[in-house]
């Protein structure tokens, strides 16, 4: 009789396994993550040393990225992705389109070098950093981490950030989690499709 | 002394995780002070597995697990491995049973549905095949990449990941490694703290006899179902003697981890040949400090393959100590011989 019941039940409970696991979206290229995490807020400086907040980029799509301008692959590679997808963007909803570029280095990444540094992608990328308080309190809100490497002897150090791009609606609600393997064309699209929707 | 406080410091505060860990030590140590003793290597097991779940859940350790792969391999080696099978091979059940509050003990016996479902659902979950299924596909369940990436990005997913671990461990551990009716039941009565004629025993004194030492001495030994003749005592014996647990034989039990090693050997195996990286929440979440994405891969796929497989071993090992032993007693009780009677199995 438990043998049974067993048989009888198990595929059942392995059907409800597979199907929690394969629920998707289809509508978006990036990965859905409405509601899963909190709304965009922190306490940041601009290029120029300004204390800022969510509130100065309110009321517009904001891409969050974090990373150091000394980083070899990643930081490079995705802000230029980023650029041009906002590129592609129709002149309309361009700028209301930012990518906040947040530097977890802040010891190297100072002032003159971060603006240089964002506006060599474009005029919507906009470089932020903060004290390491102001770091660790945003990048534990968005569940994402950071960590310095060992100095080397020209006391170059690499730092491991998140490769994420987190998309905020015009509300501030976080939508999107833009990974590396969409094109800048796949961005564009979903970055106007978030433009209609809010 | 700042880098400790920071150690311990929880990464993700847990109520849940803080009352369930510090709670049952709680009642561990009402129920050593009530006088059911089970030997210092059982008790020392049992407190060490409650502690290792804590520190892999509630201290730093949690962040490095969230952001470095291999180190999330060692926590799920820990909650559904190390923790598990040390709190099993400590059968805490009697000395849990004696250091629960009466009053919960009343309110639960007097619950019989809650009995009744608990029973049913727990039985269902222990059926040998199905346990060991359940072992071995929470593990390929929670390294599915989408699945993965999402209890690693969602709180609440993560914690329902790392519950699932550590009670699915404790299930099929104790599954393997509870006490068998081998052990017979007036023998039982003399290993301290085993079986649940102690606990009865030290229950139903305490009401009549007013001296607590004396308690688990005493070789009184009259009739289980005479004794239970209050709610206090119907719950003792259900917790304790455990008749719900199906009773496998060595035999069985030895098979099924050796079942069980053969899949975690295989998705550990993959992990450490994968030449891509399956995994990239780490990436995307940043990891705790710089390392290559496929190093990490690799030692949390050796991590996955050689020590969560040797457990299997370890526990095999365990149950044929017990099963030379079970055949020495046997024979001793043909031949009596007091010297070797009360040999306690490990």
């Amino acid at each position: 009789m438990c043998l049974l019941r067993f048989f009888m039940l198990s595929p059942a409970l392995l059907l409800l396994l597979l199907l929690s696991g394969c629920q998707q979206s289809e509508q978006w290229h990036a990965k859905d993550i409405s509601g899963l995490m909190p709304k965009l807020r922190f306490e940041l400086s601009n290029a120029q040393g300004e204390s800022v907040t969510e509130a100065d980029y309110a009321a517009q799509i904001n891409l969050l990225f974090f990373g150091f301008t000394n980083c070899p692959d990643i930081c490079p590679t995705t802000l230029a992705q980023l650029a041009a997808a906002v590129r592609n963007l129709p002149e309309s909803i361009r700028d209301q389109v930012h990518i906040l570029f947040v530097s977890v280095d802040p010891q190297r990444d100072e002032g003159g070098r971060l603006a240089e540094y964002a506006g060599a992608f474009g005029e919507q990328v906009v470089g932020l950093t903060g004290t390491q308080d102001q770091l660790q309190a945003l990048t534990r809100r968005y569940r994402v981490t950071y960590g310095y490497d060992e100095a080397d002897a020209n006391g170059y150090y690499n730092v491991s950030h998140s490769s994420a791009v987190f998309a905020f609606d015009a509300d501030g609600q976080v939508r999107l989690l833009i990974r590396d393997d969409l094109t800048p064309a796949q961005i564009a699209e979903d970055m106007q499709r978030l433009q209609q929707n809010t | 002394m700042q880098t400790l406080i920071q150690f311990f410091t929880p990464w993700e505060f847990s109520w849940l995780v803080q009352v369930s860990c510090w709670g049952v030590l709680l009642i561990f140590v009402r129920g050593l002070r009530r006088g059911v003793q089970p030997g210092f290597w059982r008790g020392s097991a049992f407190v060490l597995g409650v502690l290792l779940m804590y520190v892999v859940t509630q201290t730093h350790f949690d962040y490095w697990s969230q952001y470095m792969f291999f180190v999330h391999r060692g926590q799920h080696l820990v909650l559904h491995h190390l923790a598990p099978l040390l709190i099993a091979l400590a059968a805490p059940g009697a000395v849990l049973a004696a250091g629960m509050p009466v009053s919960v003990k009343r309110w639960f016996a007097g619950q019989n549905w809650l009995g009744r479902w608990w029973i049913a659902v727990y039985r269902f979950l222990q059926q040998p095949f199905l346990a060991s299924l359940l072992f071995v596909g929470l593990i390929a369940f929670w390294l599915t990449p989408d699945i993965h990436f999402d209890a690693m990005l969602n709180q609440r997913l993560y914690w329902v990941m790392n519950w699932s671990m550590a009670l699915d461990g404790l299930l099929f551990w104790w599954l393997m490694l509870a006490p068998t009716s081998h052990q017979h039941p007036a023998a039982a009565g003399d290993r301290q703290g085993l079986s649940a004629f102690d606990s009865v025993r030290v229950l139903n004194s305490e009401e009549t006899l007013p001296a607590r030492s004396s308690v688990v001495k005493s070789n009184r030994s009259s009739p289980l179902d005479r004794l239970a003749t209050n709610a206090d005592e119907k719950w003792a014996l259900a917790s304790a003697r455990d008749r719900i647990t199906p009773q496998l034989s060595y035999g069985v039990r030895m098979l099924l981890l050796a079942a069980i090693m053969v899949p975690q050997i295989i998705i550990g195996a993959r992990l450490f040949f994968s030449r891509q990286v399956l995994f990239d929440v780490y990436a995307v979440c940043g990891r705790a400090w710089p390392i290559s994405p496929l190093t990490d891969q690799q030692l949390g796929g050796l991590i996955t393959w050689i020590p969560a497989a040797m457990m299997s071993v370890i526990a095999a090992l365990i149950l044929l100590r017990r099963l030379l032993h079970a055949q020495a007693d046997q024979s001793v009780a043909e031949q009596p011989d007091q010297s070797t009677a009360a040999r306690e199995p490990l």
